[in-house]
């Protein structure tokens, strides 16, 4: 299992969506949540997109106001994740239309429902955002 | 309808959480929410039941619990439409996990899903059960979910082997069933299904030997082929990411061709091709391909050994280490640490670049940059990069030093070759970022500089140049401030010259400056003035004409507010002044120190116990730890079986024996009794020593071991002397408890001793009483003051708090008995001009961790030329007694022939541990 969480945050390091693959208490979620987008925040354009936390190594990408965490283990493809944060983003854009903090806000169980597609107990289900996208449309159509 | 269900809708509770301004607020809004959402729950309301739960799901990502939701959850389920189940499964997901027992109850509604025949539905189900399943619903629903495995959608299959990986890691047994089905899937053209299976695979190969055997023998063909296709395949626009066709499924099929080829020759042999293939001909311009030339170089180190291959892929890394991006390099990096054990000498090659990245701007590199330094350090390298590291030390960060520090200093102590080389680098550590190394590192430091004999005066000549220059470093200071007392007499007279020292002339004087502007230092600790003491009184020994000098500087912490200053100066100063006989023995130069012995202290192991019982007179053999050894008060020579070889004019045996009871018990009894401490070795010797115990023993309470102090092994006469001082010390370990025990000779011991001069009725006693009567600290108080009560009843010298022209402000200071932390100050306003102040207001600010309270003042109006003044008090309470000194702003107004005028300034310069 190489993901171990999914974390959208806004600039402000309020949490717009988080996804857990592997179980924490809520008080330790929040703990966790509250150091890594302090450590992430803090770094500059520069640096590296890779953070080392406790046991978990943090991929994190920023797109506008929006942070894009993923915790992985040590066996993970750094580079490789930083591509499926891409894809995720490309995904929701197809979507939503140039996605925003509120887009993944007000449409918390949409954003889900993506991810919840693209991956599945910490792995990779899905790369084609055709594939990915499709029950999500079949969806809205029936609504 | 219950009035509050049809509460507010999703839309609505997001903006009201989002115009929430405060922490208070949103938990208030949440608060109301949580609250209609469980009388919703409790009237079983249908209509809004998935709204409310897609509410609860927001709330809970917030951090806030929604256990009262989980019901919800099942009875969407439950529901027949997909809407509802889908978001029921969504917060069944994200609301539970494989740890409630609620859990069980979703197990039926889950098999029913898994055998819909909408095939979105059963999606859900696989998604759900992928997710959070326990072994038990892994176990009841493994058949389904391997019948799925050949369902007619895609889509379906490809959660299917998601889902059986969760299965096998919960109940491992299960694992054979799916190899075959796995083994088919593998053949699989849909890019969803071959990612999954391949993984599945993975997990499989992990979990069960049998099924690696399996995939090896039948399946590495095909994967090898699916990669060939995977890199050769023509542009299929779904799966391309810049120019790359699928990546993510090139490092799946990557990482499995590393398991199946890792120990075994043929299938690596068999892969060779592909892998040289991908390792050349992705481009390496976009993250994409990177990123798979970064898994392609990971399985190349894995996989059997073709030497080619491995080149390829030293030589990628070697690219990704200069590339520009710092991803790139950081993964550059985590990559060698891996490939250190593989090949070690070709990631020395990259020596010098690594070196670099321990130099970069970003956090995350230096540290990776650095871990990778520190594996590569060997004995061949040790000194350039040592030097590298050291030079960078000189740059780095404040942050960063001292992650280096701590690393160039285990680097240094692992690998040193030679004794010169490590204290010439301990130095340099020393001088650039002494105050981030730890103190056992210059402890260490100090044990091999007194192992290194013939280095000495090399080492204290060194030492004084360096802390000419660094002086900032405290444990510079520290170390040469040992050294200078300890080998003064090699530094002045330059002996020991090794050929590669440029000559200094370094007088008498100029290292007794040294230590006097050491011990002047404002920034100088206590312990460090402590040593200086002990140096400045070593000197006196080894430069018998600086003696008188020597003494003033002494004199100087009389005063000290710091009782263990004060109490050192004295003592001190009565051995140069009035026992000139003694001392040479006294301060004779330390035994060396056991460096064997040192470091298994440092490993935690115990001091080897032999050795004591026929060392006549106490040698020091056995030493804890250098600082005790750093204050050696008096480490008599191995040699004389009395201490000094002159005694005091009417040698009376008993004060003889007296003295050598002082200096010298424990030699014989120390051994029997190892872990006692100094009261317990005395019993059993002369009367004169009896009366000296009780009275000790009432002076001193019965103080449990004292943790921090190393076992009383020492067989020296200092240490038992000191040992007696160290029962006391248990008194105000408190007040100073970053000083070893060891280091101090608190009073009450020396005054008992004092006292003892009119209990003992041996006339021959008298000499040695005279000898003692130095240590008495205050005759006017025979009962010996403890400390604690010397610390808080003390008063300090007035200080001059403010001046400005004509008005100036003095501080009386002082402390209340039992509350050290409360300062009582009098200020005192006095005006040397001609004019009469009126108005006059005192205002006064101090920093948070004090309290400050102001009486009223005296008057108001302030006479000129100091014909009067004003006086207010002021109590300053210190929460961070001891560690931060007390500071203050003032302001004060007045008016000058009805002019207003106002003065503000900051006093700082209260004492010390006020």
């Amino acid at each position: 299992m190489g993901i171990r969480f999914i974390l959208m945050v806004n600039k402000q390091g309020q949490t717009r969506l988080a996804q857990y693959y592997e179980y924490l208490t809520l008080e330790e979620r929040r703990a966790l949540e509250g150091e890594i987008v302090r450590k992430c925040l803090a770094r500059n354009e520069q640096q590296c997109s890779f953070v080392e936390h406790r046991n978990y190594k943090i991929v994190y990408r920023r797109y506008a106001s929006l942070f894009f965490l993923v915790g992985v283990d040590n066996e993970e493809n750094e580079l490789a994740i930083l591509e499926f944060i891409h894809l995720l983003v490309e995904t929701m854009d197809r979507h939503f239309g140039n996605v925003c903090e509120l887009d993944i806000m007000f449409h918390l169980e949409k954003a889900h429902f993506m991810l919840e597609e693209m991956v599945m107990n910490g792995c990779i289900v899905e790369t084609s955002k055709t594939n990915i996208l499709a029950p999500i449309q079949l969806m809205d159509k029936a609504s | 309808m219950n009035p509050f269900s049809s509460g507010t809708r999703l839309r609505d509770m997001i903006r009201a959480i989002r115009a929430c301004k405060t922490a208070a607020e949103e938990r208030a809004v949440v608060r109301k929410e949580c609250a209609s959402i469980r009388a919703a729950v409790s009237d079983n309301d249908n209509d809004y039941r998935h709204r409310n739960l897609a509410k609860l799901m927001f709330i809970h990502m917030l951090g806030y619990p929604t256990h009262f939701g989980q019901m919800e959850c099942l009875k969407l389920i439950a529901a027949p439409g997909f809407p509802e189940k889908r978001i029921g499964y969504l917060g069944l997901m994200l609301l539970l996990d494989e740890r409630q027992e609620v859990l069980m109850l979703v197990t039926n509604s889950l098999k029913q899903d898994l055998n819909h025949t909408n095939q979105y539905i059963v999606g859900l189900a696989l998604c759900a059960l992928g997710n959070i399943s326990s072994a038990e619903m892994a176990r009841d629903l493994a058949p389904e979910v391997e019948r799925l495995l050949q369902f007619r959608d895609p889509n379906v299959r490809k959660k299917a082997a998601l889902c059986s990986i969760r299965i096998i890691k919960k109940v491992p047994d299960l694992a054979e069933n799916f190899v075959n089905p796995v083994a088919s899937l593998l053949k699989e053209k849909h890019h969803g299904v071959l990612l999954t299976a391949i993984q599945l695979c993975a997990d499989l190969c992990i979990v069960s030997e049998e099924a690696l055997e399996y995939f090896r023998k039948k399946c590495t063909e095909g994967i090898v082929k699916v990669l060939k296709d995977a890199v050769n395949s023509p542009y299929a626009p779904e799966y391309d990411i810049s120019g790359i066709s699928d990546p993510f499924l090139q490092i799946r099929l990557l990482r499995i061709l590393r398991i199946l080829g890792h120990g075994d020759a043929d299938a690596s042999d068999f892969m060779n091709d592909v892998l040289a293939q991908v390792a050349t001909k992705t481009e390496s311009n976009k993250n994409a391909g990177n990123a798979i030339l970064y898994e392609c170089v990971e399985t190349i180190m894995s996989i059997e050994d073709s030497g080619g291959l491995r080149v390829l892929a030293i030589n990628i890394l070697g690219r990704f280490l200069s590339n520009r991006d710092n991803n790139i390099r950081y993964v550059a990096l985590n990559m060698l640490m891996k490939a250190i054990s593989i090949d070690g000498q070709a990631v020395q090659r990259h020596r010098a670049t690594i070196l670099e990245c321990v130099k970069d701007s970003d956090a995350s590199i230096r540290k990776r940059a650095l871990e990778l330094v520190y594996l590569l350090v060997n004995e061949n390298n040790v000194k350039p990069l040592t030097k590298e590291l050291i030079d960078y030390l000189v740059v780095s960060d404040q942050d960063f030093k001292g992650d280096l520090t701590a690393k160039i200093c285990s680097i240094v102590e692992k690998l040193s070759p030679e004794k010169i080389w490590y204290i010439d680098q301990m130095l340099k550590v020393l001088c650039e970022a002494g105050n981030y190394v730890k103190d056992e590192v210059w402890h260490a430091l100090i044990v091999v500089i007194t192992n290194s004999s013939n280095l000495h005066g090399y080492t204290v000549r060194s030492l004084y140049r360096a802390i000419q220059t660094s002086c900032d470093q405290e444990a510079v200071v520290r170390v040469a401030v040992w050294c200078i007392g300890e080998y003064g007499d090699l530094l002045v007279n330059n002996v020991g010259m090794l050929d590669i020292e440029e000559p200094i002339t370094v007088t008498e004087s100029d290292a007794i400056d040294v230590i006097e502007a050491a011990i002047k230092q404002h920034t100088s600790d206590l312990t460090t003035r402590a040593m200086c003491l002990m140096a400045l009184l070593k000197l006196s020994s080894r430069f018998p004409s600086s003696s008188q000098r020597i003494k003033d500087i002494v004199n100087q912490s009389k005063g000290s507010l710091l009782l263990e200053l004060q109490q050192r100066s004295i003592e001190f100063d009565s051995i140069i002044g009035k026992h000139q006989n003694l001392r040479s023995a006294l301060v004779e130069r330390m035994p060396v120190l056991d460096e064997a012995s040192y470091s298994g202290r440092r490993g935690g192991s115990g001091v080897s116990t032999s050795g004591i019982n026929n060392i006549p007179n106490g040698v020091v053999k056995i030493v804890d730890a250098p600082l005790v050894d750093l204050l050696d008060l008096g480490v008599d020579e191995p040699t004389h079986p009395h201490p000094h070889p002159h005694p005091p004019p009417p040698n009376s045996s008993s004060g003889a024996n007296f003295l050598h009871d002082l200096l010298g018990v424990g030699a014989d009894i120390s051994s029997s009794s190892p872990q006692s401490g100094g009261r317990n070795t005395m019993h059993g010797h002369k009367s004169g020593t009896d009366v000296l115990l009780d009275l000790l023993s009432s002076g001193s309470p019965p103080a449990p071991a004292p943790a921090p102090a190393p076992a009383t092994q020492k067989s020296s006469s200092t240490s038992d002397l000191l040992s007696l001082t160290q029962l006391n010390n248990n008194n105000n370990n408190n007040n100073n408890n970053n000083n070893n025990n060891n280091n101090k000779a608190s009073p009450s011991p020396f005054s008992a001793l004092d006292t003892l001069s009119s209990s003992l009725p041996t006339p021959g006693a008298s000499p040695m009483m005279d000898l003692l009567d130095g240590f008495g600290p205050n005759p006017t108080t025979p009962p010996p003051p403890t400390p604690k009560e010397e610390e808080n009843g003390r008063t300090y010298p007035p200080i001059v708090a403010f001046e400005s022209g004509a008005l100036s402000l003095t501080f009386n200071l002082s402390k209340q008995p039992g509350s050290p932390q409360i300062t009582l100050i009098e200020a005192k306003f006095t005006n040397k001009s001609s004019q009469l102040y009126t108005d006059f207001v005192f205002q006064a600010a101090v920093p948070k961790f004090l309290q400050l309270h102001l009486e009223p003042a005296s008057s108001n109006t302030l006479p000129g030329n100091a014909s009067g003044s004003i006086t207010q008090k002021l109590r300053v309470t210190n929460n961070q007694h001891g560690k931060k000194s007390v500071v203050m702003r003032i302001r004060i107004s007045y008016k000058l022939n009805n002019k207003d005028m106002l003065e503000e300034g900051q006093i700082s310069n209260f004492p010390r541990d006020l």
